[in-house]
């Protein structure tokens, strides 16, 4: 039963921050390739 | 509609605290757009002449007051929603902030439809404007409560959100009025819309995660320093009391001033850098500067609020004023020696800490006015963001163009300001040095205790599962 909860909860955590985390990581990763420009 | 109540929003037991980080970013990253409203600008200057403005298209400068209103309406909302956005919990604040953001891209999209400038200054100006207040305060004081043991790395988490939100607009706007743009028309009124519907499924799905903690609440295995530090309060003190502190005032002073100094050089680093190093860094070197600088403006947020959880907050700021003081006054140096590295590091690091003083603000407040109204005392110390926004980028612009008026090479234009802006953090040192501790007779009364104690009974009447 407690297992079952703390996997439920590492689900609703993995989702609640990949679902922040993904679209921050896309526009990071397109930010810094515009920002390789400076070095070219 | 009682869904949105802040009974409904208590934790059940198992709720971990890590969730309500998300929920804070899916608010901020989406109005962390404001920062990147400018790439609207130059398609909506060209609306009917398509490829190039007409006489009747908006001009550049109609424009910019958009985002202008926008920041001015941030600061009044913050200010005069606070108490609100506190009382009413965080859930109903960020349905709030969610509706107005969305209605106002939606507002503005009808204003680019039919030409008329005045719906977008109302939607996205006044509505969004209201959202960006409303939406930056709503999770701060949520976040202290389930990090007591790290305050600072908590809403530096949520306002590093604000500062990357920029980051995924700028790109996805730029790809949707890509695809929606015809060879009669640019796309910005459907972009608008798909925006709006973007952000308001991703703001509701926030205020849907977030939970206030249950009264007495402690992080496991947290126990409460029981030395009582002399900058940290255990008391709590009433929102409209905080004002007539010195120390909200003090506080305000060295926001204000570290933005000032900040925002300044933010909006001009393109145009600085080719000037300062012509021929070194071209146009297209510039944007990917400026890009860099972003980042640092993120990084710095969440680096410099978990920093201040281990060497204070009063420390920290101390940092902010002395490092930045020297690092302005090498700024002149370094382009006289013609050294871009050294340029381009100084400026990081200033940008860092400009970012690092809006994610410490709100520990600091925690530590000097306790918990209890920390959202709205932060909602009113926004408006020397206002201040800021108008006094930084003026500064930095008048007096560029006073000294290339006075025969000063462009090259040089900007050393005076730099020196100004390495005196002002001079006034913010010692407007932080002169914080103390907030004096007990503004600390809150027991009818202001009552008037807590009833709302936790309610609060705790009604719990809502996790």
């Amino acid at each position: 039963m407690q297992q079952a909860q703390e996997t439920s909860i590492g689900l609703k955590l993995a989702l609640a921050w990949a679902f922040v985390g993904i679209p921050l990581a896309w526009g990071v990763i397109q930010t810094l390739i515009n920002a390789m420009k400076l070095f070219q | 509609m009682s869904f949105l109540d802040r009974s409904h929003t208590v934790a059940g037991p198992g709720f971990s605290r890590w969730l309500v980080p998300p929920a804070a970013l899916c608010v901020h990253l989406c109005i962390g757009q404001a920062y990147a409203f400018s790439v609207f600008n130059l398609p909506m200057s060209k609306l009917l002449g398509i490829t190039q403005s007409t006489p009747e298209d908006w001009k550049l400068t109609e424009l910019g007051w958009i985002f202008s209103i926008a920041i001015l309406f941030l600061g009044i909302s913050s200010a005069v929603f606070g108490r609100w956005v506190e009382e009413g919990g965080p859930r109903k604040a960020m349905f709030t902030a969610a509706l107005c953001w969305a209605g106002g891209f939606f507002i503005s999209a009808i204003g680019v439809y039919v030409h008329n400038l005045w719906l977008i200054y109302l939607g996205y100006g006044v509505l969004g404007g209201i959202a960006l207040g409303i939406g930056y305060i709503s999770p701060v004081s949520t976040l202290i409560k389930w990090f007591p043991d790290r305050p600072g790395m908590a809403t530096g988490m949520a306002i590093m959100g604000f500062g990357g939100g920029a980051f995924i607009a700028s790109p996805l706007s730029v790809w949707l009025m890509a695809k929606f743009s015809t060879a009669t028309h640019v796309g910005v009124a459907e972009t608008f819309i798909v925006l709006g519907v973007v952000y308001l499924f991703f703001m509701i799905v926030g205020s849907i995660i977030v939970r206030v903690p249950a009264p007495g609440w402690k992080p496991e295995g947290y126990t409460p320093p029981v030395v009582a530090q002399k900058l940290i309060t255990k008391d709590d003190v009433y929102v409209y009391d905080a004002l007539k502190t010195p120390q909200f005032w003090l506080i305000w002073w060295v926001l204000c001033l570290n933005v000032t100094a900040g925002i300044g050089v933010l909006g001009q680093a393109s145009a600085m850098s080719q000037e300062m190093f012509p021929g070194h860094i071209t146009p297209v070197a510039a944007a990917g500067f400026v890009g860099l600088m972003s980042l640092f403006n993120m990084g710095g947020r969440f680096f410099w609020a978990s920093t201040s959880d281990f060497i204070g907050r009063r420390n920290t700021y101390f940092v902010f004023m002395v490092l930045g003081f020297f690092l302005y006054c090498a700024v002149p140096y370094t382009g006289s020696v013609g050294s871009v590295a050294l340029f381009v590091i100084c400026f990081l690091i200033i940008i860092s800490m400009y970012g690092g003083g809006f994610a410490t603000v709100p520990a600091y407040l925690k530590d000097m006015f306790g918990t209890r109204y920390v959202g709205a005392i932060h909602g009113l110390l926004l408006t020397a963001w206002s201040a800021a926004g108008i006094f930084g980028p003026v500064l930095v612009n008048y007096i560029r163009e006073y000294n290339v008026t006075h025969g000063v090479p462009k090259a040089q234009a900007y050393n005076t300001t730099m020196y100004i802006m390495a005196g002002l953090l001079v006034i913010g040192f010692i407007c932080n040095l002169m914080i103390k501790a907030v004096h007990h007779r503004f600390h809150m009364k027991p009818d202001h205790e009552a008037e807590r104690a009833q709302a936790e009974v309610a609060a705790v009447s009604e719990p809502a599962g996790a």
